[in-house]
């Protein structure tokens, strides 16, 4: 396949992240090529998030090797992945309330003025030109973001990844708390992200979302990857049972898919 | 690109008949500060009138200013320390620690060093020391806040105690008198007024700053297409402005210098003593110019620099904060280096009037300047508040006072109706910002 022969715009070998005693990651490989979508599913504390967040800076790994465009590479905290075009749309969405959209867009990286003061208007400028593409209803460029919508919240996180050249994009749960119309919107980003060669990482509770926007789909389970499928090889039905049950479906035994069947 | 020039439709859209509400909105008006403004203005009359119209004098007012000014100096710092979160409770002890470090040094060390009595060096060498002093406790502070982790009221209780203590050893429990001739000005009184033409003259390169400020906000504005404020608007809040500065100016220069120190100087220059006196006025004193002066600044760090960006961000969500990349322990020791400035700031302010230093100087200030800023509304959630409001805040908290003792109304009292009045204060507050939602 083409695919392989590129390098991976990320890289993870062998991650560990341990909490006390627990291992919620636990020799994790995985990695990203651009213009593609992995998709990441598990039950709840089966270790996605942390994952990522060892990817993201938020919460660097105890061990292993990460890679960007093949080169080693320590990724420290979340200044560091941002330098390597590594940004970050949390699930928490991880917004300042109490400022305004551009505040947020830029919080970090804010634009000066040669005078070493913030430059306001660029910054609102630029959020607005951002916006246009994403959310053009987007209105709001004055008010704390707490007076928003769960959507308009969603645009300014978003907005702030994008507008800074992202290569990677981690979304964590990107449409939990929006509606129907606000999915559809998120979804129609992603493809387009996608189509600019962004590679992405997409953690999702929905399996039908995953399926909807992957090409390949990593299962984890207590901390473990359980295994990477090409979306076109398997069944949504594969994934869930590689979810409940932590194995392959080549590896479970007739029973288990048996159990499952009736539980389902 | 092309687009910069295309101006954003909304806001324009003008019908011609609007409400009361949404003109005083195009304005962009804070609606907060305009409230506090005219809750001071009413405090202030209502005492003139309890008190037979003998409370709304120069001499009271520009009194009661410069009471104020220690408690709203260090006010400025407070609001960035509890919108991040923290809290100082040591700010009094601070000031105290400062103000009779400055004393110490004018009168016994630096004369000690063969920098006596006159030497014009004497009180900028007292004064950087005293400021070098107030940052280097607030270093230590914040670095145990942020790096090591002990939560700031541990660490500002401990800091309000041993400075209070250390007061004491540093002076071996006597008070201390006797400072420079040009240090004392920065206490204000009639000496330590800026005078008539000086006083005019700030006032009027004040108007200038103002109506130069609204052209380039104007200005920017149009540049990226923004929405306009409404010219009426842009020419009212200008006019308004410049006429607060005159007439600040014009009740400032009313106060005139005691009759005896205006004959004594008189006599001393050849000046004739003309009938019903001589009348020299006194104008801003220095201490309410330091006010005015670092309010600018500290409005300036809070709003238009990514140190102030920081710390709202921060206190509005420490996580996002960390999130988004900021050295968030290193914003927190700096919000603690700022505030032992301010306090030094205070302290100086302090031993000028006292013309030395005792051992409870700055004492229970941390209550006050803590009362300002929750007057102020600076809430305790994090992220909110406003370095003006604060000031504004240790004004109507100081003219409550000033107010009380006039008309004879005794300490306990007034404390009493200081407690209750801040109680108020913050429950309106609480009311009106859930009722408003968003703010």
């Amino acid at each position: 396949m083409a695919v392989a022969e590129r390098v991976p715009l990320v890289e993870m070998r062998d991650i560990r992240v341990a909490f006390g005693g627990v291992h919620a990651v636990d020799g994790v490989s995985i990695d990203l090529y651009p213009g593609e979508v992995v998709g990441l599913v598990g039950g709840n504390g089966a270790g996605k998030s942390t994952l990522m967040k060892a990817l993201s800076g938020a919460h660097p790994p105890d061990s292993g090797e990460i890679r960007v465009n093949g080169q080693p590479q320590t990724i420290g905290n979340p200044r560091d992945a941002k330098r390597f075009n590594i940004e970050t749309i949390y699930q928490t969405l991880a917004l300042a309330d109490n400022v305004d959209a551009p505040a947020n867009v830029f919080l970090g990286r804010e634009i000066m003025t040669r005078w070493g003061t913030l430059d306001e208007g660029a910054m609102e400028d630029a959020t607005r030109k951002v916006m246009r593409r994403l959310n053009p209803n987007f209105r709001n460029f004055r008010d704390p973001v707490r007076a928003m919508s769960g959507g308009q919240r969603q645009a300014v996180a978003i907005a702030r990844a994008v507008h800074f050249n992202a290569k990677v994009l981690i979304m964590d749960e990107p449409t939990a708390a929006l509606g129907p119309a606000e999915t559809a919107q998120v979804r129609d980003l992603i493809r387009q992200l996608k189509n600019e060669g962004i590679g992405i990482f997409l953690i999702s509770h929905d399996i039908h979302d995953v399926f909807d926007l992957s090409d390949r789909i990593g299962v984890m389970y207590h901390g473990r990857l359980v295994g990477i499928v090409r979306k076109d090889d398997v069944t949504p039905d594969d994934v869930l049972a590689m979810i409940i049950l932590g194995k392959k479906p080549e590896e479970a035994t007739q029973h288990e898919l048996a159990e499952l069947e009736l539980g389902s | 690109m092309a687009d910069a020039t295309v101006t954003a439709p909304e806001h324009t859209a003008s019908s011609p008949r609007r409400s009361i509400p949404e003109l005083i909105a195009q304005t962009e008006i804070d609606l907060r500060l305009f409230g506090m403004v005219v809750a001071l203005l009413a405090i202030l009359l209502g005492f003139n009138v309890v008190s037979g119209g003998k409370f709304l004098t120069p001499t009271n007012m520009t009194t009661l200013a410069v009471q104020a000014s220690g408690v709203a100096i260090m006010a400025t710092g407070m609001v960035l320390v509890i919108v991040s979160r923290n809290i100082d409770l040591s700010v009094g002890s601070v000031a105290g620690v400062v103000a009779m470090t400055y004393a110490i040094l004018m009168t016994d060390i630096l004369p000690g060093l063969g920098i006596g009595v006159g030497n014009p060096f004497q009180w900028l060498i007292a004064l950087a020391l005293g400021l070098g002093l107030g940052a280097l406790i607030g270093l230590v502070q914040g670095a145990i806040i942020a790096y090591i982790g002990v939560p700031s009221f541990i660490v500002t209780l401990g800091g309000l105690l041993a400075l209070r203590g250390t007061v004491w050893l540093l002076s071996e429990g006597a008070a201390v008198s006797g400072l420079d001739e040009t240090f004392l000005l920065i206490g204000g009184g009639a000496r330590g007024s800026i005078g008539g033409t000086a006083t005019w003259a700030l006032a009027i390169i004040g108007c200038v700053v103002v109506v130069a400020g609204a052209v380039w906000s104007r200005r920017q504005r149009r540049k990226f297409g923004f929405p306009l404020r409404p010219m009426w608007a842009e020419v009212l809040l200008s006019v308004v402005g410049c006429a607060a500065l005159l007439g600040l100016a014009f009740y400032a220069n009313r106060n005139p210098w005691p009759r005896g120190l205006a004959e004594r100087f008189a006599n001393e220059n050849g000046i004739p003593i003309p009938e019903g006196g001589l009348f020299i006025p006194t104008g801003f004193p220095w201490p309410v110019l330091l006010v005015i002066g670092v309010t600018v600044v500290m409005w300036f760090i809070a709003t238009r620099r990514r140190f102030g960006r920081y710390v709202y961000a921060y206190g509005g969500n420490p996580e996002a904060a960390e999130l988004a990349g900021i050295n968030t322990r290193l914003t927190i020791v700096k919000i603690y280096v700022v505030m032992g400035v301010l306090c030094a700031i205070a302290a100086a302010i302090y031993a000028a009037r006292l013309n030395g230093a005792t051992l409870d100087i700055g004492s229970s200030d941390e209550l006050y300047v803590i009362a300002a800023c929750v007057v102020g509304g600076v809430s305790f959630a994090g992220g909110i508040g406003s370095i003006p409001g604060a000031v504004l805040g240790s004004f109507v908290m100081a003219s409550l006072a000033y107010g009380l003792a006039f008309n004879g109304v005794n300490s306990p009292t007034q404390n009493v109706i200081a407690g209750v009045v801040l109680i108020i204060a913050v429950a309106f507050d609480t009311w009106n910002r859930r009722r408003g939602g968003t703010r």
